[in-house]
């Protein structure tokens, strides 16, 4: 499909904002996009969102032949893939040309800065040497793919750990992850680039550009850099004259945001290894956001709760008190001892009287609707010239009254009031004509 | 939640169409069966079960039944194409029918006759513009079908331009058309948007909420700054304040509203209104 164009207003737009120093999303020229970084629940697997910009890394290993000239050193390979899923301009199964420089990019920024002990790859020189690989897949597309590719691609490199080999004589012995623990990467430093989009011929500078910046802009400078301020790779592109006090500049801006995405990155491996020593719960699944339509929602009505305490502490009051439960251990020799063995149960009990707790919000508005049913019933009766005197009062005889099969204002009640008696158990009235009968 | 997940459990269980009538407002699924009330009716209350033979058949009243957005007419039966809730509206007579449609969450547009939508013009080809309105295809538009155009007087289009129009063809098989006039040959409001202001994208539902005529939104929107607003019925939404500050600010409280609770919103709101 073919990507949306962008209008001449929307241009225009971003072109006056951005001389008023304004960004679309409220952000100053020198911000960041909130990064969150979550793992999954496999090693070496994460998703870094910039954003809205979201990108899954995932890396794997395998035990290869090394290259002939460098038969003590592992494999690095990295592979970027722009899915039709992050935005429908992207083609599938073709190599664009936006994918092949990201792609370049990524290789420059991580494996010709060595970041990664390739050396330590190596099982048997010239035989046996591990191959990693680290595949990025973007998922959502908001601009600024490669800062996010290359957080993804630290992090994940971070986040793995390897099999643990042993080498006897010849043999090669490969152990799952329940014989010996995996081993993470040795990794020397970590290279994070960060973009610099450039406007009107470079008069203005924006970092971490969003996709409808990307396409306004006029030029892009990507620094990739550790946090000791070393520059790993630099890469201009769009055709624009930078000045060395530009880039000087932007060196210094991507030195203060590097030192913070490394920080965080820190912080999100640390606590990814917290909760997992803790046997907490992790994964994609535990660190995605709910977010609810909320728009238009149906404000819930109020309820009058004034006098539901009262209500339940005679409930409560009423009720009969559980039997008293013996819980005194009973010790039957040094280091063997029993709790209420024999004794009789008082569960049933607890849970009548919890019962009750709980009913009391449904049973007090069922007695303010009957206050008001009564109101009908009384009217009606009159009418009727029914020969049943009804007293209007809010004692609990009263209610009993209702309740009563046969007796008029019963049929107005249960019409009036459907579900909710319905739903209100059997149970009260039972007990309080329990309570009643010695009464009378 | 609950709640939707028992219909899942229930319909999955059952199989069974379920009559529309007593799913109103509850989730559906893609690939449901649903029955109307006539056909609820003439079913008995088993549902799918053997139909009694009747004489007046064919003599019962017809009920005028609309099918909306994510249902499908598949023969006799009444099929959910899309995931959402059901919703349902009376037609002004009140006897029985109407229209059903499903309220889903989704971006992507599909065009449908007589919606209003703000199209980018992407090409210009002999007497007709190509515009990109978020379809699967972008649809044509007629240069003559401005007010007042004519052969001679070619109405002022350039690509890239945003164009407020609606649809006279919208099918699945064939390209879409716009026009920007209505039956009357006048613009009411449609033509080409001006050249200031900002294009942003909402889901589709958000859209159909603001354009909603008990729409609060709206109206709080209206009371902060004056400005000038259109929206598309393809999730785009067209907005001009006085100055840029302003233009955003409103650009972002649309696009967050979605999911704001109504107190938050009117914090917000008093807050911008504050300041």
């Amino acid at each position: 499909m073919k990507e949306t164009p962008l209008s001449n207003c929307e241009r225009r737009f971003l072109l006056r904002a951005i001389e008023e120093k304004k960004r679309l999303d409220g952000r100053q020229t020198y911000d960041y996009r909130n990064i969150k970084i979550s793992f999954g629940t496999d090693y070496g697997c994460c998703v870094v969102e910039l954003g809205k910009t979201r990108v899954l890394g995932q890396v794997s290993c395998e035990l290869v032949s090394p290259k002939l000239n460098r038969a003590t050193e592992g494999i690095l390979f990295f592979n970027l893939e722009l899915s039709q899923m992050a935005a429908p301009a992207f083609e599938p199964g073709r190599q664009s040309d936006l994918l092949v420089k990201l792609n370049r990019l990524l290789e420059r920024c991580l494996r010709n800065s060595k970041c990664i002990d390739t050396e330590s790859l190596c099982v048997v020189a010239g035989e046996k040497v591990w191959q990693i690989r680290v595949d990025l897949h973007l998922l959502n597309h908001d601009g600024n793919i490669i800062d996010a590719a290359s957080i993804a691609a630290v992090v994940a490199l971070c986040h793995f750990r390897r099999p643990d080999v042993s080498v006897q004589g010849d043999e090669v012995t490969l152990y799952t992850p329940e014989e010996r623990d995996p081993v993470p990467l040795s990794i020397h430093h970590m290279p994070i680039c960060v973009s610099f989009a450039f406007f009107q011929q470079g008069t203005y500078l924006l970092v971490d550009p969003n996709e409808r910046e990307e396409r306004v802009m006029d030029g892009l400078l990507v620094l990739a850099m550790n946090k000791h301020r070393e520059i790993c790779t630099i890469q201009s592109s769009g055709g624009i004259m930078l000045l060395k006090e530009q880039v000087l500049r932007c060196s210094k801006i991507a030195g203060v945001k590097v030192a913070e995405i490394t920080e965080l990155i820190q912080k999100a491996l640390e606590n990814d290894q917290k909760v997992r020593k803790e046997g907490g719960k992790f994964g994609f699944a535990e660190s995605i956001a709910n977010q609810r339509i909320t728009a238009f929602k149906m404000e819930k009505a109020p309820i009058d709760t004034s006098d539901v305490e009262e209500k339940a502490e005679e409930i409560i009051a009423e009720a009969e008190p559980p039997s008293e439960v013996v819980s005194k251990p009973v010790l039957w020799t040094p280091g063997t001892a029993q709790i209420g063995e024999g004794i009789e149960n008082s569960w049933g009990d607890l849970e009548d009287s919890e019962k009750e707790d709980e009913d009391e919000g449904g049973s007090d508005e069922a007695i303010i609707l009957d206050s008001i049913t009564m109101d009908t019933g009384v009217e009606v009766s009159n009418i009727g010239s029914q020969d049943a005197p009804i007293v209007l009062s809010d004692s609990e005889e009263e209610e009993m009254i209702i309740l009563e099969p046969d007796k008029n204002p019963k049929k107005i009640r249960t019409k009036t009031i459907s579900a909710k008696q319905e739903k209100a158990p059997s149970k009260k009235p039972v007990k309080k004509r329990k309570k009643k009968r010695p009464a009378n | 939640m609950a709640e939707a997940a028992a219909v899942v459990a229930e319909s999955l269980a059952g199989g069974r169409a379920r009559a529309a009538r007593t799913v109103l407002d509850q989730v559906v699924l893609p690939g449901e069966e649903l029955l109307l009330p006539e056909q609820e009716d003439a079913d008995g209350p088993g549902g799918a079960g053997e139909r009694p033979l009747r004489l007046n058949a064919g003599a019962r009243a017809r009920v005028r039944v609309v099918c909306g957005p994510g249902l499908r007419r598949c023969g006799d039966r009444l099929l959910v194409t899309k995931c959402g809730r059901l919703r349902h509206k009376e037609p002004g007579g009140g006897s029985g029918g109407g229209v059903y449609w499903v309220d889903s969450q989704q971006k992507r547009y599909v065009p449908v006759k007589g919606d209003h939508v703000i199209g980018i013009v992407t090409a210009k080809s002999g007497d007709i513009f190509k515009v990109d309105v978020g379809g699967s295809e972008p649809a044509s538009l007629s240069y003559l079908a401005f007010e007042g155009a004519t052969k001679r007087n070619r109405p002022n289009v350039q690509v890239g331009d945003l164009i407020y129009g609606q649809f006279v063809v919208a099918n699945k098989d064939m390209e879409p058309e716009m026009v920007c006039i209505d039956s009357c040959g006048r613009a009411n409001g449609m033509g080409v948007i001006g050249q200031d202001g900002l294009l942003f994208k909402v889901t589709l539902g958000l859209i159909r909420k603001l354009l909603a005529p008990d729409c609060e939104i709206l109206q709080e929107v209206g009371k902060l700054y004056p400005l000038e607003i259109v929206f598309g019925m393809n999730g785009r939404i067209w907005v001009k304040a006085k100055t840029i500050q302003q233009t955003l600010i409103l650009a972002n409280i649309l696009e967050a509203c979605e999911h704001m609770t109504a107190d938050q919103r009117k914090q917000i709101f008093s807050r911008l209104a504050e300041s």
